[in-house]
């Protein structure tokens, strides 16, 4: 599949996706076609993107067609995990060479396939491409099709060269392969009823761990997880699915309407985070299967979990009670952990809807209450600021804020993927509430905040 | 006399190189009041950007010209201009450094001619330094970015002046750490000389808290400082790497330049305060005098842990030289030298052959050793191979404190010989009662 203008421009105008709406029917809506600016811009590409989306297939091998610079400043750095196969976690490149880059790489990819299938058996090899293979004209289809012949395992083309946009482009430049070259590619064994499809959930931390159960419990069969901790023969069964829920994130819409198109396959979009969200969800999905018991069941389940988990939250909530946040972070996650946090009796103050649909805007309005600001542009200073203006306690962002926020002595949880503790489902609530109060009530706060004893006076002066 | 070689494959498997972008990027932070800026796609920067914040656990300032698909075949002018100018109203740098990628040396963008017409354009820039670097992703690793990068500071900042007897500068590789930088310094002071670190990283990397906010370089060496370069009466180059740096200045401002390759190590040590002797015409202070003698107790007490011990490393050629050294002076072989570029010094290594390659061809070189010395990215394949692993390098994601772990002058040797005799001495003891 060729990534053409067309192609891209299709991606970017997704119809299921809410960025594409109207505003109220008129006037333009911020589009995923913004385009970075110069000078500006601090997100990831469109590589990064496809990355993210396909890296937790576990048993595949992953490999970046181009310079170093693509792999080698990024391998074996996301947080999805697995519970088997650790293939996912090698870094494979072609490493092009100038000679590479003006004689072409295609020979080198071919050779380096056949070197990977030979040394380290993969269920199937992704091929990425980047900005410089792109440009150099290498193609990435007819090398992937001539190699799978040889080898009989699939090969498959991702075409995500950096330069074609952002991550969230990048993300479904990866959904788009799996349904061109995965989804629909083998049957499973056996169907049931409640087959259903995790869309959009990387296993961060292992959080994914902390879901699986609940829907076991409930007899409901998660048939491929796209993408935490998947195999690759589970993904190619995703068509025979009931339903799709699409977690926490619009990355992989596409893939969720276009396996409604091709399949009949209805979804939902869910959260994970929060008492209310993980209740909602599972209530969503029984009601989707449509069967009565299993919604009795779900009932039973969450009266069950949501007792143990108010008193396993009864410490924390005492302590956590009224502190001010200021959140910081993209799409769906903006409102799905301001109602995780309102569930433990705090406040959120302030949060961004940079990547937010007006779908999760109305949302976040709604949760946050009058007093709460929503920032549409952010960087480092804008924060500061924010966090001064609203007295807050603290900050949950991504990685990248975090010394934003340590280096001006306010507390801090990462939320985004690179972190190390999983705060999904009613486990990850306790989880969250834990690493919350650690966070806000570290003895560390008074020692930094106070000035070293022969300033005092200065301090009293100033 | 060391062969060295590059495995006949095509793929790389678990890459140990990164790319020369990274190494500049690095480089240029270690100047105060500075903005990076990466002519390529906007992923370029980002990865950049999260190794080093993760590696270092800093706030890390870097930006990108984020070229598109358009930009890339229409010629990446106006995106270099746009972006010089957003950084310059947003983030108010003191000094921009400037480095293409892989895509932008592909299309071939004519930097000079760029920089030239946003120059004439907009004089209000004049009084804004950018130092510009080459350095495409497919060509060289960090290490030929970084010296590339310093390299390009000594040809357009320092000016000539009048000599100034107490007055050094000290160019340092991307093998120190910005505890070493400091190290290094606090060394150098202690004869009485004046030092002009570049990059002086222990003064933006090295973890502190500041008062205030800022988008750029809080601390590092200081333009004033750059431009009196001219006026020193010596140059001391750290790391093989830095040789090129050192022979620009004896060539712009005569100079005389001493290069060592590495400051681990009780002869190493030694060989660097007898030319700071020479330097300042005074003695080697008590202290040093001092820490000689505790590190010749140290060396006594740790040598039964590291006679005939193998060790396998897989480290940038300067970093891969001196810790090469070093262990070789502690009565420990190497097994296996892996390292991702050229560099003069790999044929002189104690060792038969050395790989320029990856951390797949590391596994197979590495097994049977008594310990692997790589960035943390050996993780997975130590705990394969069942042997210790001790994190030098980049990056290094699972440890705290890389940016004040010294390793140079007799304290940071003693500091190598626990760090690594530790090691050896657990594993001895897990041996000896499994």
């Amino acid at each position: 599949m060729r990534m053409t203008q067309g192609k891209i421009n299709e991606l970017l105008s997704e119809s299921a996706c809410e960025h594409n709406h109207k505003k109220e029917g008129k006037g333009k809506n911020k589009s995923c076609t913004q385009v970075a600016q110069p000078g500006a811009a601090q997100g990831g590409c469109a590589f990064d993107g496809a990355m993210i989306a396909l890296v937790p297939i576990t048993d595949v091998a992953h490999l970046v067609h181009g310079p170093i610079a693509c792999a080698g400043n990024s391998w074996g750095s996301r947080g999805s995990q697995s519970s088997g196969p650790m293939l996912y976690k090698m870094g494979f490149t072609t490493d092009l060479n100038e000679n590479d880059v003006i004689f072409g790489g295609e020979k080198r990819l071919y050779k380096s396939i056949l070197e990977i299938n030979q040394r380290y058996s993969p269920a199937a090899v992704f091929v990425y491409s980047t900005c410089v293979t792109a440009l150099i004209g290498d193609d990435l289809d007819a090398v992937c099709q001539k190699a799978a012949e040889k080898i009989g395992i699939p090969v498959v083309p991702v075409n995500s060269p950096g330069f074609i946009g952002s991550k969230n482009l990048g993300n479904r430049v990866g959904g788009e392969s799996l349904m061109e070259y995965v989804v629909g590619s083998r049957e499973p064994a056996y169907t049931t009823p409640y087959d259903i499809n995790l869309i959009g959930e990387y296993n961060i931390a292992g959080e994914l761990w902390g879901v699986l159960p609940l829907f076991e419990k409930l007899g409901i069969r998660v048939l491929a997880k796209i993408t935490g901790d998947a195999r690759y023969e589970e993904v190619c069964h995703a068509h025979r699915a009931k339903l799709n829920v699409m977690i926490c994130s619009k990355a992989l819409i596409n893939m969720a309407r276009k396996m409604e198109e091709r399949y009949g396959i209805p979804y939902i979009e869910e959260s994970f985070y929060g008492v209310e969200d993980i209740n909602r969800c599972l209530r969503n999905v029984a009601a989707k299967l449509g069967d009565g018991e299993l919604q009795a069941r779900v009932e039973a389940l969450i009266a069950e979990e949501t007792a143990k988990l108010n008193e396993a939250l009864v410490p924390y909530r005492a302590r956590l009670k009224g502190k001010r946040v200021v959140l910081y972070t993209g799409g769906v996650k903006s409102w799905s952990i301001i109602s995780a946090a309102k569930d433990l009796g705090m406040e959120v103050v302030a949060t961004s809807t940079k990547k937010s649909t007006e779908e999760d805007k109305a949302r976040i309005k709604e949760l946050l209450g009058q007093d709460g600001i929503m920032m549409e542009k952010g960087n480092a200073q804008e924060l500061l600021r924010v966090i001064a203006q609203t007295k807050a306690d603290m900050l949950i962002a991504g990685g990248r804020n975090q010394y934003t926020a340590l280096k001006a002595k306010i507390p801090f949880l990462d939320i985004n993927q690179e972190r190390h503790h999983p705060y999904e489902g009613y486990v990850g609530m306790v989880e969250m509430a834990r690493e919350l109060d650690e966070a806000l009530h570290s003895p560390v706060w008074a020692q930094v905040r106070q000035p070293a004893p022969w300033d005092n006076e200065l301090m009293e002066v100033g | 006399m060391a062969i060295v070689s590059s495995p006949r494959k095509a793929v790389a498997v678990n890459p140990l190189k990164q790319s020369q972008p990274l190494g500049a990027a690095l480089a240029f932070l270690g100047l105060k009041g500075m903005m990076p800026l990466f002519h390529g796609s906007q992923g370029c920067t980002a990865f950049a950007k999260v190794m080093l914040v993760r590696h270092f656990r800093e706030a890390i300032p870097l930006s990108t010209t984020a070229m598109t698909e358009v930009s890339t075949i229409l010629g990446g002018e106006d995106n270099v201009e746009q972006a010089i100018l957003t950084l310059v109203e947003k983030s108010k740098p003191e000094i921009i450094g400037l480095c293409t990628t892989g895509l932008t040396e592909t299309r071939g963008d004519d930097m000079e001619g760029i920089l030239k017409g946003i120059r004439k354009r907009h004089p209000e820039l004049h009084d804004l330094p950018i130092v510009f670097i080459s350095t495409p992703d497919f060509r060289g690793a960090l290490q030929d970015g970084f010296a590339g990068a310093v390299e390009s500071m000594m040809r357009e900042l320092p000016i000539a002046g009048e000599t100034r007897p107490d007055q050094v500068t000290l160019l340092v590789s991307s093998a120190f750490t910005p505890g070493d930088v400091q190290e290094l310094q606090e060394i150098i002071q202690s004869f009485g000389l004046t030092v002009i670190a570049v990059p002086d990283l222990s003064g933006s990397l090295d973890g502190h808290l500041d008062d205030s906010y800022s988008a750029v370089t809080h601390g590092g060496t200081s333009l004033a400082d750059l431009r009196k370069i001219g006026s020193s009466v010596f140059t001391l180059a750290l790391g093989e790497s830095m040789r090129g740096a050192a022979r620009v200045l004896q060539e712009r401002f005569a100079i005389p330049y001493e290069v060592f390759t590495h400051v681990s190590g009780l002869e190493a040590v030694d060989s660097l305060l007898q030319a700071l002797v020479d330097i300042s015409g005074t003695r080697v202070p008590e202290k040093y005098r001092r820490q000689r003698r505790q590190l010749q107790d140290a060396m006594l007490d740790t040598h039964f842990y590291f006679g005939r011990k193998q060790v396998s490393l897989a480290l940038e050629p300067d970093l891969l030289w001196a810790n090469g050294q070093f262990l070789q002076s502690m009565g420990c072989e190497i097994q296996a030298a892996v390292t991702t570029t050229k560099s003069p010094l790999l044929e002189q290594l104690p060792v038969e052959t050395v790989t320029i390659g990856d951390l797949e061809d590391f596994e197979n070189l590495a097994a049977g050793s008594d310990l692997l010395i790589t960035n943390s990215h050996g993780k997975a394949l130590a705990k394969r191979l069942h042997i210790p692993l001790y994190r030098q390098g980049m990056p290094i994601f699972d440890r705290l404190g890389n940016g004040q772990f010294t390793k140079v002058g007799y304290r940071g040797t003693m500091q190598l010989l626990f760090d690594i005799g530790n090691l050896f001495l657990e594993r001895e003891e897990e041996q000896a009662h499994p």
